[in-house]
């Protein structure tokens, strides 16, 4: 593995590790701010304990996610100094607002978690909202630094100068709407799902079950609505992607001509070197359809794009069809979950239901992870898109391959502790509430 | 404007060694505890910083992003050069950060909980000695950017006397910081006699590394006693410093609480004083006699602008926020008792 790749990897790694504990820890808040309202409304104890359990997650989920960003905040330029040597001034705004409101949420999460019975109770749930509320405004910031590189405004680039710098401007970039918008709706299916199968799993095995139906009600609701808005979200990312970066919308769709009436290639497997997909599923004019909203309009193909501004088209398409696949067997599954809400209330009853909840945990997940992919992936060759290369943009320090294997080393042993660590509190929940 | 930005800097570095540094310190006390004495090092610490340990390490964030957003070539010289201690004082705050959380919300207390100390520990160590190292690499004239070999390039910029005793003078700094802190949150006389000893042997090992510090220097040629003497401000802080430390060490079985954090803040920040002032605006010297400028290497205008203005912004939400955090717990405290 060379120092480039390896420097890809630890990134792609650091940022696929984060995404997820950011994630819960920006969703969980909410679920929590829901069970402890319904507490302080009915005075039903089982709320509170639900809202006790959620909280020690949320702690555990909130620690991991704030380290492993402040390592991101390091990587950035212990990675790619060039990178961040010219972006920083002009993308860095809503990384400073992102500071204020990180610092805020751990500000709101230390009266919530240490402020149990010793402040007025509304004004103690009312922190609680705060560590949702900021959580969330970090996440859009940083979304949007990442929008930027996507679709850089903000500056003049003239003979390799940056100038005319307008950091805010590049705060809002065209991408930052729709990438901010489909990483939240994300958010919340990814973490919805996982605690509502989480709690499905407990209720088929008959423990608590009073405690777990409270629990997954609150988290599926959640998980369901913003499973169904997703792919309206999803249409405006790929009509905006089209215009800004067909080179992307090409990869993703593993498009090499550029034609009218274009197919939607759903699945396949891409020849990168014959330009074909084999055994794909196409149709006809719906390529076109979706990303410029008519047939007849063309769809540009890789073969209208140079070369060497190809982003890998196999990984991208692949990671597409992953995020797409799943993103409808969750709407599937959250109709379904409707249904039995509005028609069939025996059905919420049922062993078959429960089962498609604890196969949906990881789903929203891995789609998540497949989105980034096709985001970053993507992107390639450019850090910057059409101004900075990536590989003009990393450290001239060899060995980072080294630093790649410690990290990955990490990263992997922080993940096994953190899931013995859930797994611990998810099997004491009887004993601790006294359920 | 670029005076709000580096004021913001300067606070944030300020408050990270005295807060963040307090919080190291602890785990360094416990650390060298005996073992009847480390639960209630533990206990009291989980009792006094728990609800403000988040917001403590957020000043190092502040602090970087106002260097990568309004100083780029400062922060991308910075990891760099000194990318190898940067790395390992990164794993020593991942390391930190997730065992103290583990060991206080892991449901099952067993056998784990000795290996969350343990990483605990080692790292609270660990750490601030990095920090140091980084510390002392900026103005030890060791940065070469026309290095060519591996070694020269990325391993002697930080590697050497100077560094590795400013790393153990900050280790001494934090375990004092802490110290101090403590004696105000123990109130059994045996308790208190205990931590007032340990501070009294952090203020001698601080000492004793402090000189190594002067010595180090002297042999790595580093020109501190000109810097320090060169400087009415210089001379006026470590003089000020080393006062309030004789005050100190005479008012630590008498006096209030109160009275020994705020003599113990004002050591520490005389030294940071010193240590920034005498090169001021220069943030970074390197080996080939240039410098990085706080304000030659500022980004542009517009982005200085925004910066001061977030800010500006935040501070109105975080200051007041954090007061009333600190000062609700203070509070609370008393009824608890």
């Amino acid at each position: 593995m060379d120092d480039f790749l390896a420097a890809r990897s630890q990134m792609a790694l650091s940022l696929g590790f984060h995404i997820i504990f950011a994630c819960i820890g920006m969703v969980m808040p909410f679920f929590m701010a829901i069970a402890h309202y319904k507490w302080l409304r009915t005075g039903e104890l089982v709320y509170k304990n639900v809202t006790k359990a959620w909280s020690k997650g949320v702690a555990i989920f909130f620690a991991t996610g704030a380290v492993s960003g402040t390592v991101l905040s390091f990587e950035l330029g212990l990675l790619w100094p060039t990178f961040m040597e010219h972006a920083g001034p002009i993308f860095g705004m809503p990384f400073s607002l992102e500071g204020t409101a990180f610092f805020i949420e751990a500000i709101a999460l230390g009266f919530f978690l240490y402020g149990w019975d010793k402040f007025n109770p509304w004004f103690h749930w009312f922190t609680g909202v705060i560590v949702g509320i900021s959580g969330l405004a970090s996440g859009i910031l940083v979304v949007s630094a990442n929008a930027w590189m996507n679709s850089p405004t903000g500056f003049e680039y003239i003979n390799g100068q940056y100038t005319n710098i307008d950091p805010i401007e590049a705060m809002f970039n065209d991408a930052w709407f729709s990438q901010a918008l489909h990483m939240t709706l994300a958010a919340f299916v990814a973490t919805g799902f996982a605690v509502a199968g989480v709690h499905a799993f407990m209720i088929k095995k008959g423990k608590n079950v009073h405690f777990h139906q409270k629990a997954f009600r609150i988290a599926a609701i959640f998980a369901t609505v913003a499973a169904v808005l997703q792919p309206l979200s999803g249409d405006i990312s790929a009509k905006d992607v089209a215009q800004r970066q067909p080179a992307k919308l090409a990869a993703m769709e593993a498009h090499f001509k550029t034609e009218e009436n274009a197919s939607l290639v759903i699945g396949g497997l891409v020849d990168e070197k014959t330009k074909e997909v084999k055994y794909a599923l196409k149709v006809p004019g719906l390529l076109s359809w979706m990303a410029h909203g008519a047939r007849e309009t063309a769809v540009t193909g890789l073969e209208d794009i140079p070369e060497n501004d190809h982003p890998p088209v196999a990984i991208t398409h692949y990671a597409f069809q992953v995020m797409v696949g799943l993103g409808m067997l969750m709407l599937a599954l959250s109709i379904i979950y409707f249904i039995a809400l509005a028609k069939n209330r025996l059905w919420l009853q049922s062993q078959w239901l429960l089962n498609l909840f604890i196969i949906a945990i990881p789903l929203g997940f891995i789609a998540i992870e497949a989105g980034w992919m096709v985001t970053e992936i993507g992107r390639q060759p450019w850090i910057i898109y059409g101004v900075m290369r990536t590989v003009d943009a990393v450290t001239p320090m060899p060995g980072i391959v080294y630093s790649f294997y410690l990290f990955t080393a990490v990263y992997l042993s922080l993940s096994v502790i953190v899931a013995f660590l859930l797994y611990r509190q998810i099997k004491m929940v009887g004993k601790i509430y006294d359920v | 404007m670029l005076y709000i930005v580096i004021a913001f800097l300067w606070t944030s570095i300020w408050l990270y060694l005295l807060l963040g540094g307090a919080d190291f310190g602890a785990g360094i006390i416990e650390l060298i505890s005996k073992s009847e004495h480390k639960n209630k090092t533990r206990h009291t610490m989980y009792r006094v910083i728990g609800p403000i340990w988040e917001a403590n390490h957020m000043w190092l964030i502040i602090a970087i992003v106002i260097l990568f957003v309004g100083f780029p070539k400062i922060y991308t010289t910075m990891s760099i050069f000194i990318h190898i201690p940067l790395t390992a004082m990164l794993l020593g705050i991942i390391a930190r950060g997730t065992a103290f959380v583990f060991r206080n919300y892991d449901a099952v207390e067993d056998r784990m909980q000795e290996v969350y100390n343990r990483i605990f520990v080692y790292s609270s160590a660990i750490t601030p000695f990095f920090l140091g190292i980084i510390a002392a690499s900026t103005v030890s004239r060791k940065i070469d950017v026309q290095a060519t070999d591996f070694l020269s390039a990325y391993v002697y910029s930080w590697l050497n006397g100077f560094g590795i005793a400013v790393g153990l003078f900050t280790i001494c700094i934090c375990g004092f910081l802490a110290a101090i802190y403590i004696i105000g949150e123990v109130h059994s006389p045996a308790d208190k006699q205990h931590f007032i000893g340990i501070a009294k042997k952090m203020i001698v090992a601080a000492f004793v590394a402090g000189g190594l510090v002067f010595i180090a220097a002297h042999y790595e040629h580093v020109p501190l006693l000109d810097w320090i003497f060169g400087h009415w401000i210089g001379s006026l802080a470590i003089g000020a410093a080393s006062i309030s430390l004789i005050f100190l060490w005479i008012s630590l079985n008498k006096s209030q609480a109160i009275f020994i954090r705020i003599l113990a803040g004002f050591q520490t920040s005389m030294i940071l004083l010193a240590a920034t002032y005498i090169h001021f605006p220069k943030i970074i010297l390197l080996k080939d006699g240039a410098s990085l400028s706080l304000i030659e290497d500022a980004g542009s205008d517009k982005t200085i602008e925004a910066l001061a203005w977030a800010l500006l912004l935040g501070s109105i939400f975080i200051l007041p926020a954090l007061f009333y955090l600190i000062y609700s717990f203070e509070k609370k405290k008393g009824i608890a008792h």
